[in-house]
């Protein structure tokens, strides 16, 4: 269960396969994954989030990173 | 990678240097079959990677296979200085006129390899350069040119041997110091090299090291020698303990949490990096407190495995609290050991708040992982905090008792 | 004045576009270091943050000058880079690769002394002259770096990277400041050892005092002691030892490759009262270091 970290993905993302998978990729610690043609988070791996901002500048406005504590 | 007398005594054999009858025993009985073999009086020493062997009743002299099988069998009983043997070796007992000592190991002032050489072999070596300084010869050699026998020459004239006996000594030497070079290894001794009562000359017990970094270039001999590549030869066989923590360092690549070895006490350290962990340890120690573990983390290692290493600690019994410290570090992030330590906590069952005595992590993402620690509660501090302020407060939390 | 290095100190980095060496260039760049580029074998025209990245050394020396090579390459392969430095010329080379076999770092280091380059290293995190520039990773990220290392008086010598860093902070949040900090690394053979460096600090106008952080294991602080009393050298030098626990544990290797107590000489209780006899004060506690500076340069 994640404790720190929470990927919010915009709805609109799902209807972007090719910007679904740039997300899916660019992430250093594969926080997400696609599965049939739809963008998710891998619970396990949300922690791991470097806050290094890649996937918010691959799809500006269509994720939030989100610091639960904070 | 430290090898038993009998694995030694092999390297030293494909070196040619010439060695008295042995044959390596797992059972009281083969040790009988090798007395008898041998046909004479025969000495009985314990593998054990320990020295003291002689002083802790690890070696016996037998004049029939009888009593060689029942020396084999106490000794195989016997512990020395916590560790099992892993056999006895069965050796042709000889008549020693005078004896030697023969050892190349790495200089790091001079950065080249030496020759340590004295004719009074048999005792110990710091003894021998404290008191009687004209008895040792120490010989710097190159390791890029190719071994030359006459730096062996001059190791052995150095303490004033001719004759017979240097040239025979000079060979010996000279087998072990190419032996060292070719093998990566740290130390290659022979401590006695006994002249016998005919005149030759035998190596009489042998201690090698291999350098664990080059070991992968060695499998060869390792693979004949019968050395697996798990083994780790430390001073002493790893504990459960250390053993899980080897699991959580290998089982992620990302960084490094574990080198992990157990003490007997109340305060659980996650302490880094190498030089780090070091200062820090003594100063929990100086402070009063009782560590439960030295540690190393480092390298930014993934919330995950700071997770396991604290769970690990935390399940440990007799373990009241946690102290997580650190030099300032550069490229380990505070945020993500930050929250690894407060998850493994949790996960373990414990309120970070409670179990974490002091968190003092200053450097790169600070802010990120104050902000962690504040939102849970743990006590933490920041650069203007020294490590042994740090550490004292962590003894003082701990007192207090979970 | 620093040591070592300079504002103009050009360099390379052999292995650059490896994980840890990509974020190492980042960090020197934003440091302002002037950086050249790096070699990786069969990625010569591909970019690392703009800079060439090329096929050789020779690619950089037969162009260009070059004061210093940073080896960040893994350990199989890091004492062939060594001396492809040295043979293209270049005279100071930072060693950040750990678990060198020892005997090719003799050779490389033997090698280095006959054509006159200077090694730091290995397992070293490199050295800094604040405000000026820094060759490695000393230090991290270009703003952590430069809260850690304010420019100032005092030369830090370690055989621990990370504790070049806590050494360093504790002097700048002192108001002491660094003049250049070394990280000389913490293997058994190392390119450059206390002694040889404290010339350097000696004839350096802008080093007042001396801060070193030592370990069990090794010789290098009795070569130091011999140094002090054959010199004459004047500056304070505030040396910590860590480790003392190990002195009851003969035979057991904690931290680096270069820290394992095998005899009386590598204690660090006979180092301690060998150093101090020649005049350098250790400190007690590692947060002592800058109070204990401040007493030898009389303030």
């Amino acid at each position: 269960m994640a404790m720190f970290i929470r990927v919010d993905i915009d709805p609109s993302v799902q209807q972007d396969p090719a910007l679904g998978k740039r997300i899916a990729e660019v992430c250093p610690v594969d926080i997400f994954k696609v599965a049939d043609n739809r963008l998710e988070t891998v619970e396990a791996n949300l922690d791991e989030c470097t806050l290094c901002d890649l996937c918010t500048i691959a799809a500006p406005g269509k994720v939030t990173v989100v610091k639960l504590y904070r | 990678m430290r090898f038993y007398e009998f694995e030694s005594k092999q390297i030293l054999k494909k070196a040619g240097i010439p060695l008295p009858k042995s044959h390596f025993c797992k059972t009281a009985d083969q040790a009988a079959a090798a007395a008898f073999e041998i046909a004479g009086p025969v000495v009985i020493k314990s593998q054990v990677l320990s020295g003291g062997r002689m002083k802790a009743g690890g070696v016996k002299f037998a004049d029939s296979p009888g009593e060689a099988a029942e020396h084999a069998r106490a000794i195989l009983a016997l512990p020395i200085n916590g560790l099992m043997p892993v056999g006895v070796l069965v050796e042709e007992k000889r008549a020693i006129a005078q004896e030697y000592f023969a050892a190349v190991t790495w200089d790091g002032r001079a950065k080249k390899a030496v020759i340590i050489f004295s004719d009074m072999g048999g005792i110990d070596i710091e003894e021998i350069a404290e008191k009687h300084p004209e008895h040792l010869s120490r010989t710097h050699f190159s390791a890029s040119r190719p071994f030359s026998d006459y730096i062996a020459k001059n190791a052995v004239a150095g303490v004033g041997v001719t004759g017979n006996d240097l040239n025979a000594l000079t060979r010996i030497v000279a087998g072990l110091a190419r032996t060292f070079l070719d093998r990566d290894m740290t130390l290659a001794e022979i401590n006695p090299i006994g002249k016998l009562e005919d005149g030759s000359i035998i190596a009489l017990d042998a201690h090698m090291d291999m350098e664990s970094e080059a070991a992968r270039q060695h499998l060869d001999l390792l693979k004949e020698l019968g050395v697996g590549p798990e083994e780790k030869r430390q001073a002493r066989p790893p504990t459960q303990f250390e053993i899980d923590a080897e699991k959580v360092d290998s089982a992620d690549t990302r960084g490094v949490a574990g080198n992990l070895t157990e003490f007997d006490g109340n305060l659980g350290l996650i302490i880094g990096a190498g030089g780090g962990s070091l200062t820090l340890f003594d100063a929990v120690r100086a402070a009063g407190g009782r560590p439960a573990n030295y540690c190393e983390i480092g390298g930014n290692p993934s919330v995950s495995k700071a997770a396991n290493l604290t769970k690990l600690i935390c399940a440990q019994p007799g373990v009241e609290k946690i102290a997580v410290m650190m030099n300032v570090v550069s490229n380990t992030r505070v945020d993500i050991v930050a929250r690894g330590v407060v998850k493994g906590c949790i996960e373990a069952g414990f309120d970070p708040a409670e179990k974490i005595a002091i968190f003092r992590i200053p450097g790169s993402w600070e802010d990120e992982g104050f902000a962690i620690l504040k939102k849970y509660g743990v006590p933490y501090v920041d650069r203007t905090v020294s490590m042994d302020e740090a550490a004292r407060m962590a003894v003082e939390n701990t007192k207090k008792k979970a | 004045m620093s040591i070592l290095v300079d504002k103009d100190t050009t360099f390379i980095i052999q292995g650059i576009t490896g994980r840890e060496a990509v974020t190492m260039a980042r960090e020197c760049l934003d440091y302002g270091a002037k950086l050249l580029g790096g070699v990786t074998p069969g990625r010569k025209g591909r970019e690392v943050h703009g800079l060439p990245v090329e096929d050789n050394v020779l690619a950089f020396t037969s162009r260009t000058r070059v004061d210093a090579a940073v080896v960040s390459v893994p350990p199989g392969f890091a004492a062939d880079a060594v001396l492809e430095a040295i043979d293209a010329g270049i005279k100071l080379i930072v060693c950040v690769t750990e678990r060198i076999p020892r005997k090719q770092v003799a050779q490389f280091v033997e090698y280095a002394a006959e054509k006159g380059t200077r090694i730091i290293g290995p397992n070293c995190l490199g050295v800094i002259s604040p405000g000026k520039t820094r060759v490695g990773g000393i230090g991290g990220a270009a703003e952590s770096t430069r809260r850690a290392f304010k420019p100032g008086k005092i030369g830090v010598m370690s055989r621990s990277g990370g504790m070049t860093v806590e050494i360093a902070n504790s002097l700048s949040e002192a108001g002491l400041g660094v003049s250049t900090a070394v990280s000389i690394g913490g293997d058994a053979i190392i390119g450059s050892t206390y002694a040889e460096l404290m010339p350097l600090f000696d004839a350096d106008p802008e080093t007042e005092g001396i801060a070193i952080y030592s370990e069990p294991g090794g010789r290098a602080e009795y070569e130091l002691a011999d140094y002090m009393a054959r010199s004459g050298s004047k500056k304070p030098i505030i040396a910590f030892m860590a480790g003392r626990f190990m002195d009851e544990m003969p035979g057991m290797r904690f931290g680096h490759a270069g820290t394992i107590v095998e005899g009386r000489a590598d204690t660090t209780a006979s180092k301690i009262a060998n150093l101090t006899a020649a005049g350098i004060t250790v400190a007690e506690k590692i947060g002592d270091i800058p109070r204990l500076l401040n007493e030898r340069l009389g303030k």
